[in-house]
């Protein structure tokens, strides 16, 4: 017999459900005066660096809904790339931005609307740079363990072609699902849960 | 800010452990039917942590309300309360290495005494209880303990089967240093025979995990004449300490 290694198992997830807004988006589900605002509701202020870009996010289901009970969080580097995290080794993040920020979609719509900055650009485990991007994050009624992805930006072509994220995927036809496509200030990202379109999830 | 790891060591900031799969549900579980249309069907893309995932905001304790633990008054009109039995929900915010994991914001929704959430898509019968909104929101401290007050839920019914029932549930989500710890998951009440009839507990395929997800009653820490206490226990995903230790910055 070997020496035991005495490791925890991670609580197991459970789905968010129907009525994940009452506890992360109260006052978006009207239940007001518990907490003075949602948080993650404003990334931007006056003082934030960088440029100023509309993300519009959808979660689409397996039959062309739109999800209109899903939560979505982003994080992202500032427009130096840089986290402001502890975690962040490299210097300090813009003081005015703090890089996350969450969603429900819309409950006729199911459109998700994030006013932020575009990222710069943060180094891959070996050093290359990867291409500027959003780590997404998915929970729902319906989704049994919140699901990892990313947004990378369609006018950061050159950056895209070297990410070594990107890279990774097999099969090239899938990459397009991880870039939203600008149309003036505003990025268009399209989750899709499945089908011949199934956006490429993470297990990171 | 909160205190975030030791005092006197740098913040850690290494990859996490990669995620047991086997443990947490399965993306795809026709028994819980919603699931069918929201499960990706491919493989996920397996890759260790980048910097995007081991880091994460921070959730400083200035940001708390003095009531935001406290589901029992939270809501409630000035002297008045939440009807139904109180207890106190405490434990640990712990990572797969069984270190304690400071600064760990949890937020908790639940119904009421009666099975009802305050939400404008629920409709079922019983009704809402004037004193209760059914959030709450806490930061663990540095040994990662935590603790907040509430009322125990109620089972309710819900459109799956024909006739499912939740058991007593508060839904947690646990946001932990790195994005990527990142967990929503439910809390159930020891004792309860409603647990191993409902199509999503039954989306957990180990026993042992389900048990995980169970408080236990603790009479101990139970506050006598005023209210019972349930200990949960939650557990993120660990890191690995060599990943950047090994290697000079930037290479
Ligand atoms: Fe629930």
């Amino acid at each position: 017999m070997a020496q035991k290694l005495d490791r925890l198992k991670e609580s197991p997830s459970q789905t968010a459900g129907p009525y994940v807004h009452i506890g992360l988006t109260p006052n978006f589900a009207d239940i007001g005066g518990v907490y003075p605002d949602d948080l993650g509701a404003a990334m931007v202020g006056d003082k934030t660096k960088g440029e100023r870009i509309t993300v519009k996010m959808r979660v689409i289901d397996g039959a062309g809904t739109p999800l209109k009970d899903a939560l979505i969080e982003i994080w992202q580097a500032d427009a130096a790339g840089l986290y402001n995290s502890p975690a962040e080794r490299r210097g300090a993040a813009d003081p005015h931005f703090t890089g996350w920020g969450r969603r429900a979609t819309d409950m006729v719509s199911g459109e998700c609307v994030f006013e932020t900055i575009k990222p710069g650009r943060v180094p891959f485990n070996d050093g290359r740079p990867m291409a500027p991007h959003l780590t997404v994050w998915i929970v729902a009624r319906g989704i049994n363990i919140g699901l990892h992805t990313r947004m990378y930006f369609g006018d950061e072509e050159a950056a895209n072609a070297e990410d070594p994220v990107l890279a990774r995927i097999e099969h090239k036809v899938r990459v397009p699902t991880l870039i939203a496509q600008r149309s003036g200030d505003t990025y268009v990202f399209d989750i899709q849960l499945q089908g011949d379109d199934e956006t490429v999830f993470f297990d990171i | 800010m909160s205190n975030i790891g030791a005092p006197n060591r740098p913040p850690e900031a290494g990859a996490f452990f990669q995620r047991d799969r086997d443990w947490h549900p399965p993306a795809f579980t026709p028994g819980y039917k919603t699931s069918v249309l929201r499960s990706p069907r491919r493989a996920l893309l397996s890759l260790n942590s980048t910097i995007s995932e081991i880091t994460g905001p921070v959730f400083g304790h200035d940001m708390l309300g003095e009531l935001d633990d406290d589901m029992i008054v939270n809501f409630a009109k000035p002297g008045e309360s939440a009807i139904g039995p109180r207890i106190m929900v405490y434990g640990r915010v712990l990572d797969e290495r069984g270190i304690g994991v400071p600064g760990v914001l949890i937020e908790v929704w639940q119904a009421n005494a009666g099975g009802r959430y305050r939400h404008k898509k629920e409709s079922y019968l019983a009704p809402l209880d004037p004193n209760f909104g059914g959030c709450g929101r806490t930061i663990s401290g540095d040994d990662g303990s935590y603790c907040f007050r509430t009322i125990q839920p109620g089972p309710y019914p819900w459109p799956n089967g024909p006739n499912d029932w939740r058991p007593a549930h508060i839904h947690f989500s646990v946001f932990g240093h790195g994005f990527g710890q990142r967990l929503i998951t439910q809390m159930y009440f020891e004792g309860d025979p409603m647990i191993w009839k409902c199509p999503i507990v039954k989306t957990i395929n180990d026993p042992q995990a389900i048990e995980q997800l169970t408080a236990a009653l603790d009479m101990q820490a139970t506050l006598p004449m005023d209210m019972r206490a349930y200990k949960f226990d939650i557990v993120l995903r660990g890191r690995r300490s060599t990943m950047f230790e090994n290697r000079r910055e930037g290479n």
